[in-house]
């Protein structure tokens, strides 16, 4: 080499590394002749030149570089193998105002951490990426990394590299070019003069565009590790130039900086607790019962155990949800409980409420039913099992056939919906005519005094409180609740109910 | 404006209302049944006041995301099921030798492998044990109704930050998925601006995070001042529930959806005049061990049961906490299975015909 660059002094770089642990502080800790050393200059060069030290994030990898903290005067986190851009993600998205750089190996980044990597880059984050490729994992003594050539020798590939068994390198830069989002993607090299120069270029391009916040840059750095390739400087210049620059090419894949404008500032958390109120409390509505009210009616001295069973978008999760928002509004212990997961993939549907003046043990039915809700053939054959003796079981007449059951359960079939599609105009009411019906059982049967007269009310206030936002939704809800509470008392009064 | 803080949630939802209401400033998440519902509300509820959401391409990102927001001094979280928490748990070790605070909800599955989304108790061990490499704990939470979930995931920020580990909130699915209704807490004041933040000069340098001590007698020495802070927890922030343990003859020793059916079994025993009581972890580290040697020396206990829906993983602290100076059964369901009050009846009574012989 007859010319060397100067590397500008830079405050970012310290003079002597006092975070160098032992007596050697002014010697970095990298082998003689490693590219890491040469980067971490032009970075810190370039970090000085943009005027961003202070608010700086250099996130170092696992690899030879795990020590870079040693050397930036600048905020740094030394982080799990393979992970820096996930945790730059949350650098910059928890503080926009930072300036993230990931800094990562062949290993780090081509390996282990390629996932985090990619679909940071995916997603455009406000970071700039320096990827040192040097051909083999350095830290670890010498292995294969997903860069190693066809046919070169390391620890793991002491016959050298297999193409047929160990795929071939992994060209990162063009990979990455393949996505939408990054602003600027270009590949260098560490080894003689004119390289080192376009390198710099490189290094300041991605850095300034981290100062303007123009997105996601990456500059792949093919870099000498002359310790583990076993040669000399000039062999490994010449490794580098001949071999891998084949495989590598050298270049700017994509350059969108002068295009792309910065990113606006996303604004501030909100944490005004009037504001945080406002999303998360409910609007007090003039409805419910003050804390002491207590339901008097015997049946519910024990737990009260209800299943509804039917498929998706029939309301039966919103009428299991209706009856627990009841049981809230009138000082019930209340859990419900949903089926989850697979059983919904057949677009079936149930749900367990349970409400009680003591503290309920398990919101799960699988006995002890007191009233089962059908809304389907299949839900009933289902649960009906589950349905105590003396239950009430309450299925839609319109869509299934009276069931056979033993005489001591009482049953009541309701025209849910037809009534809802003919008499409300809306099928989705279904739920609210069922509803009414159960309003008309509770209030004949069950119900003792005063409470046969709050129960209606406390429907209607659970309608509207669990509509609060959508008055139009409460207003058809209503009405089909009525409906179905209307057909329920005619057919009480026909005796047509051989309950 | 005029608000009414009792709602109707389900229990995932909750938690995020809690973490929200404590101050949480970012969310990092990846789907997975039953904890999926912790994802989409923290999706509709963050953006709304300008929090960060992020859904993560893996359960990995997700928890080194919450590392470089906590990195940056902001209250961060993330939540999973068992088998997301398995992958994560090569950054809680590094939170814990960070020394830097994280709050991880785990609402668990049935294991092991992909099992089912039933609800086990199963992740026991993996929250309560360490879990990754090196000698650590974090602390755990353990709510047994949807209150508590609010309630949990409040505290649990602060209690993280006091203590500069990660927390986690274990709750089964059942708890998880279930609503009941609860009434929500006051917004916290937000006053927080941790030392080790990102951008501070500390001894006129840049700060930095990192777990790294290459010196053997440093990474000792971080390990000794890690192992002060457990005791100092053991011995202050011990948090338990006794229900009718006074003269208790057999206690029942259970958390989360087993802690409410067990309960229901002290009820149904005490009605039939036999003697139970119930110790009711609220968190599992630091273990409750006050609450249950105190039955040593009362006179009463004669046995203790452990009601876990695993094959017996917290039955091991129990017999720990007293010594193995009182007998101590496994009362246990797995695979998503939950013992019934009359399950656990049953086992009573056999071990008090036993007991008596
Ligand atoms: C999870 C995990 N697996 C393995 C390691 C061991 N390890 C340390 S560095 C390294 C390879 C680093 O190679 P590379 O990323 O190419 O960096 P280089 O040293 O070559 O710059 C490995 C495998 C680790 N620290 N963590
Ligand atoms: S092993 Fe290679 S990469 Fe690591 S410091 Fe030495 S020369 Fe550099
Ligand atoms: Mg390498």
């Amino acid at each position: 080499m007859s010319e060397t660059v100067k590397f500008g002094k830079s405050s970012v770089f310290f003079d002597t590394f006092e975070r160098r642990p032992g007596p050697i502080r002014k010697n970095m800790h990298y082998c003689p002749g490693c590219g890491h050393g040469i980067l971490h200059k032009l970075i810190a060069e370039a970090i000085g030149h943009c005027g961003i030290q202070k608010d700086t994030v250099l996130i170092a990898p696992v690899g030879c570089a795990v020590f870079a903290y040693y050397y930036f005067n600048c905020g740094s986190i030394s982080v799990a193998h393979g992970r820096a851009p996930a945790v730059g993600t949350g650098v910059s998205r928890a503080n926009p105002k930072s300036f993230v750089i990931s800094y990562q190996g062949d290993g780090d980044l081509g390996a282990i951490g390629f996932n985090e990597f990619i679909q940071a880059a995916n997603r455009g984050e406000k970071m700039t990426v320096f990827f040192v490729n040097n051909a083999n994992y350095g830290m670890t003594g010498g292995q294969m990394a997903p860069t190693t050539l066809p046919g070169q020798k390391t620890m793991t590939s002491p016959y050298g590299r297999n193409t047929a068994t160990d795929g071939f390198p992994l060209k990162v830069c063009e990979l990455a070019n393949a996505l939408e989002a990054p602003v600027y993607i270009e590949r260098v090299a560490l080894t003689t003069t004119p390289r080192i120069r376009d390198a710099r270029k490189a290094v300041f391009k991605a850095v300034e565009n981290l100062r303007d916040r123009k997105g996601f840059s990456l500059v792949e750095v093919l870099s000498p590790c002359p310790v583990n390739l076993k040669m000399s400087a000039q062999e490994i210049n010449a490794f580098i130039e001949e071999r891998m620059e084949k495989y590598f090419p050298l270049g700017c894949f994509r350059d969108r900086s002068s295009e792309t404008f910065p990113a606006p500032m996303p604004p501030p958390p909100v944490r005004d607790p009037e504001k945080v109120k406002e999303l998360l409390f409910p609007r007090k509505l003039n409805i419910g019962v003050p804390k002491t009210f207590r339901n008097e009616s015997k049946i519910f001295n024990y737990e009260r155990r209800i299943k509804i069973g039917g498929f998706g978008g029939q309301g039966i999760l919103s009428l299991g949800i209706m009856l627990a928002n009841m049981a809230k509004l009138r000082n019930f212990n209340v859990t419900w409980m949903p089926s989850y997961g697979p059983e919904q993939r057949g677009g079936s549907a149930s749900c367990s409420i349970i409400l009680s003046h003591s503290k309920i043990p398990s919101p799960l039915i699988d006995r002890d039913c007191n009233l089962l809700i059908a809304m389907t053939q299949t839900a009933l054959e289902k649960y009906i099992h589950e349905l105590k003796p003396n239950g009430v079981l309450l299925y839609d007449s319109s869509t299934m056939k009276r069931p056979d059951v033993t005489p001591d359960k009482k049953v009541l079939g309701i025209d849910a919906l037809d009534i809802a599609t003919n008499r409300v105009g809306n099928p989705k009411c279904a739920n609210s005519v069922i509803l009414g019906a159960l309003s008309v059982i509770l209030i004949d049967h069950y119900l003792e005094g005063e409470d046969k007269l709050d129960f209606d009310r406390a429907f209607e206030e659970a309608i509207i409180d669990g509509f609060s936002s959508k008055p139009e939704v409460i207003k058809q809800n209503l009405y089909a609740f009525y409906e179905g509470k209307k057909v329920a008392l005619e057919r009480d009064k026909a005796k047509d109910n051989p309950a | 404006m005029e608000y009414n803080n009792r709602l109707l949630l389900k229990g995932n939802e909750a938690l995020v209302y809690g973490a929200l209401l404590a101050g949480c400033d970012c969310f990092f998440g990846y789907p997975i049944t039953p904890a999926s519902e912790i994802a989409h509300s923290a999706a509709a509820l963050f953006p709304k006041l300008n929090r960060v959401f992020i859904q993560a391409e893996s359960e990995i990102a997700a928890i080194n995301m919450v590392i470089g927001a906590v990195a940056e001094g902001r209250r961060a979280m993330t939540a999973s099921s068992g088998l997301g928490i398995s992958l994560k748990q090569e950054e809680v070790s590094y939170l814990a030798a960070y020394e830097m605070p994280a709050v991880i909800a785990d609402i668990t599955r049935g294991g092991p492998g992909l099992g089912n989304i039933g609800p086990e108790q199963a992740d026991y061990f993996q929250l309560v044990k360490g879990g990754g490499h090196g000698s650590y704990k974090c602390l755990v939470f353990t709510p047994n109704s949807v209150q508590e979930m609010c309630d949990m995931a409040y505290d649990s920020f602060r209690m993280a930050e006091k203590y500069r580990m990660p927390a986690y909130i274990m709750a089964d699915g059942v708890i998880g998925q279930m609503m009941e209704s609860l009434t929500l807490p006051e917004p916290a004041a937000y006053d927080y601006d941790p030392e080790w933040k990102m951008g501070r000069i500390v001894d006129g340098k840049a700060n930095i995070i990192t777990s790294i001590y290459l010196e053997h007698d440093d990474l000792e020495e971080l390990n000794r001042r890690l192992q002060a802070k457990y005791r100092l927890i053991e011995e202050t922030e011990q948090r338990a529930e006794e229900f009718m343990t006074d003269d208790a003859e057999i206690v029942l020793v259970a958390y989360g959806i087993s802690s409410r059916v067990a309960a229901g079994a002290v009820a149904m025993l005490r009605e039939e005049g036999i003697r139970a009581g119930l110790v009711r972890p609220k968190m599992v580290f630091p273990f409750p061990k006050n609450a249950l040697r105190k039955l040593l020396n009362n006179g009463h206990a004669r046995a203790l049961v452990s009601v876990e829906l695993s094959a017996g993983q917290m039955i091991e602290d129990i017999r720990l906490a007293i010594d193995c100076r009182l007998p101590v059964h496994l009362c246990n369901r797995m695979g998503g299975n939950i013992p019934s009050c009359g399950d656990i009846c049953d086992m009573v009574k056999a071990i008090r015909k036993e007991i008596k012989q």
